[in-house]
């Protein structure tokens, strides 16, 4: 279908994630296809991210459409009061499609039930960012040759991380195996261990990365935050039994991969970093071809 | 009114409606979800009333009101067992249980402070879910989950 806005994750059946990595790698052969040429699309970032906003905006340009928004409200008609349901009513009307992220969670969704153009969502607080986890599966699909049956091993913040859980989402399609390694603060919350029950598939849950890393095909670390601790000593515990050092990969499988969403903050030790298993900064260069393809699909000139 | 003598602990009416099997601890909830703290009509109510089923119950009967289905099912999201009788010349001629809704637009706050919908002028909507009994809200904007016991009214 032509002309649909990307919110969650949970909006794209099987086939379309499938097609949609397809699609990410065909970019990557054509890195600059100028499929929209003469389009317009706006990318209106209410809360500021550089990362997601300047990779959406190389695929947008790799692809031959015009940028036109903001990169923060501050001098815009927001920052005069403007509801934001007045701000996207308005500028649907000067594009083809609205790429955007805000700090409220839903915004998205709203915005996609009265604009007149496709919405894709680059981020709404710690709801959902369905490009990072497309981009996410790309990576795994093009490392591990298949997104079936992978042994994934979850590290880190699996209570506050929405990368985890939209990728947990996605990944439920493809008989995936589930580790899950988080302080006991910071573990899968049950809603989304149900969702697994509930479809029938294997998770297991630790405190440590300890030998299970060793089964793994993909190790996905996640930032642990000192502001999610009620107890600051609790922090300082566990902080560094999430650190992933080169010396715990000696035993890992050939084909396993490191992917993190960026950025880090010590939760990969730099070391890591010269091994062929990191991956996660191929990673950043699969999100622009993998936001080509969600652009293009969306748009309806490729399918 | 022999046939029933639970429903006599609270005095019977002519006409109108009486809601039986509330969860005492959800009375004043429901009062306040269907307005009768505000409605006109004379209304009695009794709690922690004797129930074989439930153990302890909730009884509200509204003098001369017939409640619509939308206003009932209201009901269902914190009394799913509720039942409610249509009362004309002091008998029951309708006896409805009522039946948890999918969706639910607007009356219910969503709990999480983040969302659009505490924040701009949105209508709340949520998709209802009933896990064996355990009814929470999933926001349809935000996609957090509302359990029962966060469960807010809009004013």
């Amino acid at each position: 279908m032509a002309k649909k806005s990307l919110i969650s994750i949970t909006d794209l059946t099987k086939d379309e994630i499938i097609r949609i990595t397809e699609l990410a790698a065909y970019f990557e052969e054509h890195p600059y296809e100028p499929l929209l040429n003469g389009r317009v699309i706006a990318s209106l970032f209410f809360e500021p991210s550089t990362r997601t906003r300047l990779s959406f905006e190389s695929a947008i340009n790799r692809l031959g459409a015009r940028v036109i928004g903001f990169s923060d409200t501050a001098n815009t008609s927001v920052s005069k009061g403007e509801t934001f349901h007045d701000t996207i009513q308005v500028i649907s009307n000067y594009c083809d499609m609205i790429v955007m992220r805000h700090s409220l969670e839903g915004a998205p969704r709203y915005a996609s039930e009265f604009s007149k153009v496709p919405i894709v969502n680059a981020g709404d607080g710690a709801n959902q960012h369905p490009s990072q986890t497309l981009l996410d599966l790309y990576s795994i699909k093009k490392t591990q040759g298949t997104l079936d049956g992978i042994n994934i091993m979850m590290v880190g913040d699996l209570k506050y991380g929405r990368t985890v859980h939209s990728l947990l989402q996605a990944l439920s399609h493809f008989n995936t195996k589930f580790t899950f390694v988080a302080p006991p603060e910071l573990r899968m919350p049950e809603e989304y261990k149900q969702f697994l029950r509930d479809k029938g598939l294997e998770y297991t849950e630790t405190t440590e990365i300890g030998n299970a890393i060793n089964e793994a095909d993909i190790v996905y670390m996640t930032r642990v935050q000192r502001e999610r601790f009620t107890d600051p000593m609790e922090y300082e515990r566990v902080k560094n039994v999430y650190v992933l050092k080169n010396s715990m990969l000696d035993g890992t499988k050939e084909n396993m991969r490191i992917l993190h969403p960026l950025p880090r903050v010590g939760e990969i030790a730099y070391d890591v970093d010269q091994n062929p298993k990191a991956y996660y900064f191929n990673q950043t260069e699969n999100g622009v071809y993998t936001r080509m393809a969600i652009i293009s699909y969306l748009l309806g000139v490729k399918k | 009114m022999a046939h029933d003598n639970k429903i006599q602990e609270v005095r019977a009416i002519e006409n109108g409606t009486v809601i039986d099997h509330i969860p005492s601890d959800q009375l004043f909830k429901i009062i306040r979800i269907m307005q009768l703290d505000r409605a006109p009509q004379r209304i009695t109510f009794g709690m922690n009333l004797e129930s074989k089923r439930m153990g302890s119950k909730a009884i509200i009967k509204i003098a001369d009101r017939y409640c619509l289905d939308k206003e009932i099912n209201r009901i269902a999201l914190f009394a799913p067992m509720a039942m409610v009788n249509t009362i004309k010349d002091f008998e029951v001629i309708e006896k409805r249980k009522v039946t948890v809704p999918e969706h639910i637009d607007g009356f219910v706050r969503c709990a999480n402070p983040k969302c659009i919908t505490n924040n701009e002028p949105v209508r709340t909507a949520f998709d209802v879910m009933n896990h064996d009994g355990q009814i929470s809200l999933r926001c349809r904007y935000c996609e957090k989950v509302t359990p029962q016991s966060q469960m807010e009214m809009i004013k």
